[in-house]
């Protein structure tokens, strides 16, 4: 029998677990050169917004060890010209897409889920309510329980139909558990983990912040312990809530070990940085250590790591 | 749009020489050599498969070329600024890294032989040498000024100067050619010598001063532009600057978009970039 590698976030169904991160990927055209995008199981867009956005001021990328800090600010081209060009442009490729949506306001994220009410050919919207990137950080709507329900909320109420709804959320809180449990409570049907935590390089030359905005978002193989945590506390609390996870994946070792700790799904993000194809590379080793492991299917795996004691394995 | 001709490939190096505080390292590369323009850039993988340094490191192509036996070459110029540089500058003949090219876009050859000016600050003049060699080919009539802090960051190898009609050095501290920057020999270069087109690599503040001399004297002027960037492939959107688009529709003006110089660029009309070292957008600037 092969290996069953199809995962699910409620109503949806995806062939891999392997998606892209959203930012990381534009809108899939310029990944198209180096791979099929229907070789992963989702294409997740940057974070769409109501209007054209040019994002903030460079310089907006520094190193850091194992990582990468960003301070984009969710440039884009706004909603209008995302759904005349980019997503036609996938729907055409044939990528299964996830859209990302983000908002400055309540009001901003039910005007998005509006528009996206009836566009067909999306098999969930990402609800990014955790950009560390915007002008107010006080803003950040995953920060607090009533603000990311209330975001959350204005989506439900608004979208209409089965489209899931997975709120992305930020590690970069007291409780994440509280947070995500509010989500849910709002409406949420799956939830994305994690997020960039927020962070500071300073020019040890110039003596003064790197980037011009001072503070970015930490992302890259330094996070992956956060992300781990973040998803293993999460899926232990909301056991049946798909969860996206996310957070320096490199390889198919870091994608199995999220997998154990609860996600339902991988996103690949700032590896795509440094090696263009590193989501497909990541998806086929995934697939051979889940296999490798005696597992059946990519379900069976979920989670693994919650298993009562006594249940141990060897060493494969 | 993603250079349609970039790919990613496992080159082996074939050589790797000192030239003045620089490293020339030549990697042997695939059929990719053939598609390189000048104004091309590779990014590189560096540190190894297990290092702490995730992004590829951008560097402009200074030369690519079919050896007689068919293997392409592609030749670039590293300065040590950092532990990724350095990495790459003690790579040995036969070590292998894994690069993607050609990215960006590539200067605009004139259809016409035309008298241009090639202007580059330090290692930036790399990419102008194969440039000059098209220019010359097609009848152009070329003068190159080449600037730095001190002489041995002066890039201008004897080899590259047989397409350059006139060559000029600058140095801040005096230690060779003449002592100043390469804005101060620019206006008399350009009015000896009937200058229509100038092309520029270097620092950022460098192509700005150029910048204001082209346009004051109307002289069309391309520029490759510089800005941190993380992926080389469109999809960070780090490595943006803003620039003037001409208009989609009549009914509007035209914006300003921040840009994706991996993709849009390096080579940038230069009358066209906004100049700015502000930490602030200006109002209605667009994204993409």
């Amino acid at each position: 029998m092969s290996f069953d590698f199809t995962t699910s976030i409620t109503s949806s169904s995806f062939a891999n677990p392997i998606f892209t991160a959203s930012g990381c990927a534009s809108s899939g055209q310029e990944l198209s050169q180096f791979f099929s995008l229907q070789e992963l199981g989702a294409i997740v867009t940057k974070s769409i917004m109501i209007k054209p956005r040019s994002g903030r001021a460079t310089p907006r990328m520094a190193e850091t060890p194992s990582g990468m800090l960003n301070s984009i600010g969710l440039q884009g081209p706004g909603i209008d010209i995302f759904l005349e060009k980019d997503l036609p442009w996938l729907h055409e490729y044939g990528a299964q897409v996830i859209v990302s949506i983000a908002g400055e306001s309540i009001e901003d994220y039910a005007v998005l889920a509006r528009k996206f009410r009836s566009v067909p050919g999306i098999y969930g919207l990402e609800v990014n309510i955790s950009c560390p990137n915007v002008e107010n950080r006080g803003q950040v709507f995953a920060c607090n329980p009533v603000t990311a329900a209330a975001a959350i909320g204005a989506v439900k109420a608004n979208i209409g139909g089965e489209l899931p709804i997975i709120a992305k959320l930020s590690p970069d809180v007291t409780d994440i558990v509280e947070i995500a449990r509010s989500v849910v409570d709002a409406g949420a049907d799956g939830l994305a983990l994690i997020n960039t935590l927020l962070g500071m390089v300073i020019d040890t030359s110039t003596m003064r912040p790197k980037l011009s905005q001072k503070t970015g978002g930490l992302s890259g193989p330094a996070i992956r312990p956060v992300a781990v945590r973040a998803i293993y506390q999460v899926h232990a609390s909301l056991p049946d809530i798909p969860i996206v996870g996310m957070g320096g994946v490199t390889n198919g070792r870091d994608a199995f070990e999220l997998v154990l700790a609860g996600a339902s799904a991988v996103s690949v993000g700032t590896a795509t940085f440094g090696n263009p194809t590193a989501a497909i590379t990541i998806r086929n080793q995934l697939e051979e250590i889940c296999e490798s492991h005696g597992f059946d299917a990519l379900k069976d795996a979920i989670g693994f790591a919650h298993r009562p004691e006594g249940q141990e394995v060897g060493d494969v | 749009m993603i250079n349609q001709k970039a790919k990613q490939v496992i080159a082996e190096v074939v050589s790797n020489k000192k030239v003045g505080s620089y490293s020339h390292i030549v990697l042997a590369v695939n059929e990719i050599s053939g598609f390189v323009r000048p104004g091309n850039f590779v990014s590189i993988a560096v540190g190894g498969a297990n290092s702490s340094l995730v992004l590829r490191r951008a560097f402009a192509i200074y030369r690519s070329s079919i050896r007689g036996d068919g293997q392409g070459l592609l030749e670039i110029i590293v300065a040590q600024s950092g532990a990724g540089s350095r990495w790459l500058t003690e790579r040995e003949i036969g070590d292998q890294v894994d690069l993607i090219a050609p990215l960006g876009t590539s200067f605009g050859i004139p259809t016409e032989p035309v008298n241009a000016l090639l202007v580059g600050g330090g290692y930036g003049s790399a990419p102008l040498f194969a440039l000059a060699d098209l220019l010359k080919m097609r009848g152009c009539r070329n003068h190159m000024i080449i600037g730095a802090g001190t002489a041995t960051k002066i890039f201008a190898p004897l080899e590259g100067k047989r397409s350059v009609h006139s060559l000029t050095i600058t140095t801040d501290d005096g230690t060779a050619g003449r002592i100043g920057r390469v804005t101060d020999v620019i206006p008399e270069i350009i009015q000896a010598n009937d200058i229509e087109i100038i092309y520029s690599c270097g620092p950022m503040a460098m192509l700005e001063a150029i910048s204001k001399i082209s346009q004051e004297l109307e002289i069309m002027h391309q520029c490759s532009v510089e800005e941190s960037m993380a992926c080389g492939i469109g999809v960070c959107m780090t490595c943006v600057i803003p620039v003037r688009q001409a208009k989609i529709a009549n009914d509007e003006s035209d914006r300003v978009v921040m840009t994706r110089t991996c993709i849009e660029g390096p080579v940038i009309n230069a009358a066209d970039v906004v100049w700015t070292d502000s930490t602030e957008i200006s109002e209605g600037v667009w994204g993409k």
